[in-house]
């Protein structure tokens, strides 16, 4: 995913909270991820619309801190999973 | 020693099915309607599976279509969160029945095909289909259920794989599931019909990576190699009782929907005990976690915690002790049967078909 890529969720995964492990995670077709914080504040930003960079930025300014290369590394693995498409 | 959390059920709602495929993964002693536990009690079954840990659900059977409360229980599933998948042949997924599933929150649907060839795939299904199948898929795309069309590979049909990957991108599918047929019940009393040669499966692998390329992005495409003609074993659902459990037709819980065939095991019910006992605490389930069980070369092999010396059913079946190395595996003393099956192929292809046994007259 490069900066200026348009990451969407597939549209038959869901993103959703297991009491169980308490923890967020990631159901789709015969899958499931389980999420840490970080992953589900950054999922909560994929929307269609917002490119990697303006995501980036929205974490950023909330942690205070550059999370690009993070948030970056994070989405292009779930693109490798085709969990995430470049919209 | 302690269990991990399940992540996926399967629920084999019935036996009962409109086919007859020779390759069927039910047992050969099928458990008929009156035997089969009723709608309360999958609720419940789901309700406990959830507070297990399980996210993935699998509607399956036999054909789930012919169990009539199977939108209340695909209701209740997603009503748990659990992300729900039907896996059907088509047959009897009508229009109103598929709409009742959406509104009801099922998001995912596995169709069977037998063949891109429609003769032949009426012939190991047993039973006119090919129609019914193409206007279930339809109706599966046309309400926007994600797609999975799933094909048993075999002799008869692997020489098509390449076709019947393509007419699974005309349909629209999401993902395709290419499994090699496992060789369990039904499917090892047609071995020799079934097995395929080896220059099949090499033509096929290469069928299929150059397919994975090719619709990366569009289609998800899974493809793996028939165990018969690997060097190790399969390591089964991630080892016994690890992730992954079958609630039978009849209630009883298994770690892998083959494993009625381990007479040696006997199997605790949801009638009698909850799932988190039988999770935890059942013989069954404890019988091969970890690896004290393991006999040699397994015991001191370091593949063993990579495949989990195979599969149980599988070393039971042909060499008559669970507790022994999956034949499969080239280092156990048994892979001689293996090979010997690989090399004597049926020169006609009979099926032996799968169907429901009348109950014997007193």
């Amino acid at each position: 995913m490069r900066p200026e890529s348009v990451p969407a969720l597939w549209k038959f995964a869901r993103l959703d909270f297991d009491s169980v492990r308490n923890r967020p995670v990631l159901l789709y077709p015969e899958g499931a991820v389980l999420l840490n914080e970080t992953g589900k504040s950054i999922l909560e930003l994929v929307d269609g619309r917002r490119t990697v960079s303006e995501i980036a930025g929205i974490l950023g300014e909330r942690y205070q801190a550059d999370v690009a290369a993070d948030v970056s590394e994070y989405l292009s693995y779930l693109a490798e999973r085709e969990l995430i498409h470049d919209g | 020693m302690t269990a991990d959390r399940p992540t996926t059920l399967l629920a084999e709602l019935t036996h009962r099915c409109p086919l007859h495929c020779p390759y069927c993964s039910n047992p050969l002693d099928m458990i008929r309607a009156q035997g089969e536990i009723t709608t309360d009690d999958w609720k419940r079954v789901f309700t406990q599976a959830r507070g297990l840990g399980v996210l993935q659900l699998g509607l399956s059977g036999g054909e789930p279509m012919i169990r009539k409360d199977l939108e209340e229980l695909a209701g209740h599933a997603r009503s748990l969160g659990l992300y729900t998948t039907l896996v059907t042949s088509g047959l009897g997924l009508t229009r109103t029945r598929a709409e009742r599933l959406r509104d009801a929150g099922l998001e995912h649907i596995q169709v069977s095909i037998q063949d891109v060839d429609p003769e032949i795939a009426e012939r190991i299904a047993g039973v006119s289909s090919v129609k019914q199948k193409r206007a279930a898929v339809a109706l599966v795309k046309e309400l926007g259920f994600a797609l999975s069309i799933n094909v048993v590979l075999h002799r008869a049909n692997l020489d098509r794989i390449g076709p019947i990957i393509d007419l699974a991108a005309e349909l629209g599918a999401d993902r395709i599931e290419l499994a090699n047929t496992q060789y369990y019940g039904w499917a090892l009393e047609n071995r020799a019909s079934l097995m395929p040669t080896r220059e099949q499966v090499a033509q096929a692998q290469a069928t299929a990576e150059e397919a994975i390329r090719r619709y990366k992005g569009r289609m998800q495409i899974l493809f793996v190699l028939p165990d018969y003609f690997e060097q190790y074993p399969k390591p089964c659902y991630g080892g016994w009782g690890k992730l992954y459990l079958v609630v039978a037709p009849d209630g009883k819980v298994l770690p892998c929907h083959g494993a009625t065939q381990i007479t040696t095991l006997s199997f605790d019910n949801v009638r009698d005990r909850s799932l988190e006992w039988i999770w935890h605490q059942s013989p069954a389930f404890q019988a091969f976690r970890g690896d004290e069980w393991m006999r040699e070369p397994c015991r001191s092999c370091p593949r063993k915690t990579v495949d989990f010396g195979g599969c149980r059913c599988q070393a039971f079946a042909l060499t008559g002790a669970a507790e022994n190395t999956d034949p499969v595996c080239t280092l156990s003393p048994n892979r001689d049967m293996i090979d010997a099956a690989v090399a004597a192929p049926a020169e006609m292809l009979e099926y032996r078909y799968r169907t429901i046994a009348e109950p014997q007259r007193a």
